[in-house]
């Protein structure tokens, strides 16, 4: 083997990084619904496919930018009061699995649902960034990854916002804290839900737009979920700051491993390599790094 | 919601007790002597091929997930282990009996397990289920990177052999049927006996509660593992049975994750923690969407495209699962049994 | 919209819940059905829409025009697969039974696999245009099979080819570097040996570079690219990886028209969502695009304008995807017309339409005639030769449109032969299958449906 190249470990890390804030907006959603109703909702993927296809649609049909994200997000509430009030509600007190295995269901209904609406036709998404790169050092640094950090920082700045100083954001934190005194100081549930679940519509937006422009508007954008389960893993599934640090861990222990060991095992092992060093980050801690102790039943 | 382990629907079994060895011997005696006075082609290959497969996968998971209360994303890779294996023991092994090949196909995919459950040792609910992905990616990459699993066929797709036991060739439909059906059967009933052994007990009390379970001197750790490689072992011979028997051919893809999910769903709208609920579960998922498909085909076909009629389907099958979990979270086998002790307050014999 | 009876319909539909394989219908006179299994749904459904719509397209030009193949009416039905493999072999075993089955036309290379057994014990035949089993193209030992036009082993010497001949010819190969970006998937690995092969040939370099399905993050196979620094790049890609190589193929600098994409990465459907990024991407390909051929134009006039086209929208009239499912169209229906030259203008059975395809053979001037000058070369199938020589092309995106950029390319056919008989040889021996000759060849069942009812 030639020499150590640092330049090239600086790049294949810093990309690994800004990749790892794109599985981290992925993440960010399941975190808001775990939090408040302990389910791992398996539909964000598809909600965020619904976000993507039903924006990039309109967005051809000649409706300018923001009225289009307007409307989009408008319909993203709309889904998420819905499913709040048809999936969740009834489904109330009922074990976490069945709650996951009804995500599961959902997840086909929107699939369908986005397709069946508008289309399996694939489209292109240009958010009007031109991804030539910038060249720092003779290291190349992707200018849209670099914007996407940005929003992702923006998304998550806006988050502790809300939830640090509004009403709404401290009835989350007590009902993340414990539901049943929530309920028991007369916290309305329900709304709650709702607002958690327009959240998600909102960042699954963010994140369709994003992973849109560089997937293209398709079916498999729903399969970004994938990359985002072992980030939740070693972040905790309740920790937004856990999906930021996990997703840059991810992201930069993934590239760096198919760079560094791929060759070792005929490459290609970047499909598993995140679940495994997730998996290895928690047998030493159990409930990932930010996620809550892990309280046992008895 | 702070604890992170998954507690789990009431198990089904534990709604009034049906004194029953009669009705599961009528059911296999008309799997054998009825169903063939009227199958057809269709019948055998492309919804009895199936439903067994599944049924004995999902047999499998139930008594890791229902019994056991380990939940697991991994299934299709454990059948992906078993096929795969098996195959290879076939294609190697020089005079090695086919029914040989399975059973060590079946321990193959055991051991397996074992490793990937060994994070079961420290995580619990989501946790150790999402870590049971790492299985899921980690075996497909597995058989697809190493050319020696598919035999170095260029494609990596490869031809299932003969169904042949000790000189007797299942051959056809209904040749293939019965292999199916047998391996299913024995299966079954070996799993239905496990439960009832203080192994199965051991495997609810760790369940049931983790703790309590230590102090009265069930060995956790040793439980656990041992439901994986149950589980493992079972859900490994149902990989062979689809590989084998239904598609007759073994490709990596075909265990994707969309399979670990189908069996998920399977014991789940079945009902956990019995037997009999992942063979009414298999009957729901394999039937209703061909059911679905072929209605929708007859109502609207000349209407609209299969593409429109199959999203439609997709939304449909979601939206039955959702509301079937609603209106019957613990499962058909619960719902079997409601509509058994109706019947039996209705007839006073009983 | 669909074009097959009220009658097929309702029989399919009466026996839905059960089922049947083995219903003896009268067969009704003077037609031809093909079972398609098509998918508009899920992951590759932009493909299949093409496509299918594509075959069915001509399949209505040439019942509306020509009231069928010489007064034989051809019909069809789809069942949908969503590209999944036991979705396909549920279509398969749903539609098996009907009378006067053509052949299958799956385009999918695990749903060909299941079907290889099933088809060959029916003698009915299985069509995988531009795909499929490479060895499969060897005729004694495939009988059934058809991998027509293009099979991967070709598709790969054919870019070879082009690559030298945008080099200045084989002896200017020496010393390059070439990278192979492949899909992660026994598809995606077919061709590794045969990129080693050739380079022992011509003396270039070459890595081949997996991405792990489905492909939608590349970031360090592309670093890794840009440091190895080749001279092309190939694309042995699918669905959603396309984009995204080409994607970040610009993020990491690497310039567009130095990669090369194969025949699973060159339809529309894989440049638009890489936006400009894909302007002045090079992609091979069996059939040009574009809808100025005769034959497009009398589809258009035709079946179109008569509000039977099967295309949504009809911007993708004569895209990568719904040409090659007219090629297809032609393809099946000449073999037809061949078979009926021997056989008579009647229905034909699937053994006898084996043979159509075994004798399938347009030169160029065939090609004129059927108005499908310039869309495909020609093909030359023999009772040995399933495959038939295709020629392929190479087209250029310029952002809006492919543009077609080589002549007509001939794949090293004879390097590669002996690979396909002694890989087909050795699965013979595998499964004990008698290797055929020519006079087993001509031999044909007359029986109607012969083995579709026999429940052995």
């Amino acid at each position: 083997m030639e020499s150590f190249d640092f330049p090239f470990f600086i790049e294949v890390l810093v990309g690994g990084l800004l990749s790892g804030i794109m599985y981290s907006l992925v993440a960010i959603g399941f975190v808001l619904i775990y939090k408040t109703s302990g389910v791992l909702n398996f539909a964000q993927g598809a909600l965020l496919l619904f976000a993507a296809l039903t924006f990039v649609s309109l967005l051809e049909r000649g409706v300018p930018f923001w009225i289009t994200f307007a409307v989009t997000l408008a319909i993203m509430a709309v889904i998420g009061i819905l499913i709040e009030r048809t999936v969740l509600r009834p489904l109330v007190n009922k074990p976490p699995i069945t709650l996951f295995v009804a995500t599961l269901g959902l997840a086909y209904v929107l699939e369908g649902g986005a397709q069946l609406l508008w289309g399996t036709q694939v489209h292109g998404l240009d958010l009007g960034i031109d991804d030539v790169p910038y060249v720092v050092g003779g290291v190349f640094i992707s200018t849209f990854d670099l914007f996407a950090a940005a929003v992702a920082a923006s998304i998550v700045l806006l988050l502790t916002i809300v939830f640090r100083y509004t009403r709404i954001g401290l009835a989350f934190r007590a009902v993340a804290d414990d539901q049943f005194a929530a309920l028991a100081i007369g916290l309305k549930l329900p709304v709650i839900w709702a607002a958690v679940w327009i959240a998600a519509g909102f960042v699954a937006l963010v994140a369709g737009l994003l992973w849109g422009a560089r997937l293209g508007v398709q079916f498999s954008l729903s399969l970004v979920v994938l990359k985002a389960l072992p980030v939740l893993v070693l972040g905790g599934f309740d920790s937004i700051l856990g999906a930021i640090v996990g997703g840059l861990l991810i992201g930069a222990s993934e590239k760096l491993a198919e760079v560094y060991l791929g060759p070792f095992f005929g490459g290609g092992i970047e499909s598993w390599f995140a679940y495994v060093f997730a998996l290895a980050i928690l047998l030493i801690r159990p409930s990932g790094l930010f996620g809550q102790r892990l309280v046992e039943r008895t | 919601m702070t604890t992170a382990s998954i507690p789990l629907p009431r198990p089904a079994s534990a709604i009034g007790r049906v004194p029953t060895w009669p009705l599961p011997l009528a059911v296999i005696v008309f799997a054998y002597a009825g169903i063939p006075l009227f199958a057809s082609d269709y019948l055998y290959d492309a919804i009895l091929a199936p439903f067994l497969a599944l049924s004995l996968a999902a047999v499998g998971l139930n008594i890791l997930t229902g019994y056991a209360g380990q939940v697991s994303l991994g299934s299709a890779a454990f059948m992906a282990v078993g096929a795969y294996a098996a195959y290879n023991f076939n294609l190697r092994v020089e005079g090695l009996p086919l029914l040989a090949s399975i059973v060590f196909a079946g321990l193959i995919a055991s051991a397996v397990g074992v490793v990937f459950g060994l994070p079961s040792l420290r995580l619990k609910g989501f946790y150790l289920a999402v870590s049971t992905l790492a299985a899921q990616f980690f075996v497909q990459w597995t058989l697809t990177k190493f050319s020696w699993f598919s035999n170095y066929n260029p494609s990596g797709v490869i031809d299932a052999p003969a169904l042949n036991v000790f000189g007797y060739v299942f051959e056809g439909p209904h040749g293939r049927y019965l292999f199916s059906l047998s391996v299913v059967v024995a299966l079954t009933v070996f799993a239905a006996r496990l439960v009832k052994t203080q192994t199965g007990r051991n495997f609810i009390a760790v369940r049931d509660n983790e703790t309590a379970a230590r102090i009265s001197g069930v060995p956790v750790l040793h439980t656990k593992l041992l439901a994986f490689a149950i589980s493992s072992f079972i859900i490994g011979v149902a990989g062979v049975l689809w590989a084998f028997a239904y598609l007759r051919t073994v490709e990596p893809h075909g265990f994707n994750l969309d399979r670990s999910f189908q069996i998920l769903f399977i014991i789940i709208i079945g009902g956990l923690a019995t037997i009999r609920g992942a063979f009414f579960g298999a009957a729901l998922i394999v039937v209703l969407p061909l059911v679905l498909s072929r209605a929708g085909t007859f109502l609207f076909g000349s209407y609209f495209d299969s593409g429109v009629l199959d999203m439609s389907q997709r939304i449909l099958v979601g939206a039955l699962i959702i509301v079937f979990l609603i209106a019957e979270p613990d499962g058909l086998a619960a719902l079997g049994n409601r509509i058994a002790r109706r019947l039996r307050l209705k007839s006073p014999t009983n | 919209m669909k074009h097959y009876g009220a009658k097929a319909l309702l029989k399919g539909a009466v026996l839905s819940a059960v089922a049947a394989g083995s219903f003896a219908t009268a067969a009704i006179a003077d037609e031809q059905f093909f079972p398609l299994q098509s998918y508009r749904v899920g992951p590759y459904a932009a493909g299949g829409t093409g496509f299918f719509g594509g075959t069915i397209d001509y399949f209505n030009l040439i019942n509306t025009r020509d009231g069928g193949v010489n007064g034989v009416k051809l019909t069809w039905e789809e069942g949908e697969t969503q590209y999944e493999v036991e979705r396909g072999v549920e279509v398969y075993e749903r539609l098996k039974g009907r009378p006067n089955i053509a052949a299958w036309n799956p385009l999918s290379v695990g749903i060909a696999y299941a079907m290889i057994d099933r088809i060959t014990q029916d003698r009915v035949p299985l069509i995988t245009v531009n795909h499929g089993r490479t060895d499969s193209t060897d005729g004694r030992v495939f009988p059934y099979v058809f991998p027509l036009l293009l099979n991967p082993y070709s598709e790969t010497s054919g870019i070879i080819n082009y690559i030298a001949s945008k080099e200045g010819g084989e002896e200017k190969l020496k010393g390059k570097k070439i990278v192979v970006l492949y899909h992660g998937s026994p598809y995606g690995k077919e061709t590794i040996p045969i990129y080693e092969l050739l380079k022992e040939k011509f003396g270039y370099e070459v890595q081949q570079i997996e991405v792990p399905h489905p492909g939608n993050e590349q970031q360090a196979q592309w670093l890794a690219i840009r440091r190895y620094k080749p001279d092309y790049v190939v694309l042995r890609g699918w669905g959603v990886m396309n984009p995204v190589a080409i994607k970040t193929a610009q993020k990491t600098g690497f310039p567009v028209d130095r990669i090369i994409g194969n025949v699973w990465s060159n339809s529309e459907e894989d440049v638009i969502p890489a936006g400009d990024a894909a302007i002045g991407y090079t992609a091979i390909t069996t059939q040009a695009s574009g809808a100025d051929y005769p034959v497009l134009q009398e589809i258009v006039k035709t079946v179109y304008d008569g509000g039977k086209g099967n295309l949504e929208d009809k911007k993708r009239i004569g895209s990568v995807y719904h040409n090659l499912g007219i090629v297809n169209g032609i393809l099946n229906v000449e073999a037809v017309r061949i078979a009926q030259k021997r056989f008579g203008n009647r229905t034909l059975t699937g053994d006898e339409v084996r043979w159509g395809f075994e004798h399938l053979q347009l030169d160029p001037k065939r090609v004129e005639e059927l108005g499908a000058k310039g869309l495909f070369h020609s093909i030359n199938v023999t009772w040995d030769n399933h495959e038939g020589d295709g020629l392929v092309t190479f087209q250029q995106w310029d952002g809006k449109k492919w543009n077609v950029v080589s002549d007509w390319i001939a794949p090293d056919w004879k390097l590669l032969r002996p690979i396909i008989e002694k890989s087909a040889e050795a699965y013979a021996k595998e499964k004990g299958i008698k290797i055929r000759t020519s006079e087993d060849a001509d031999k044909v069942t007359e029986l109607q449906g012969a083995a579709s009812s026999a429940k052995n």
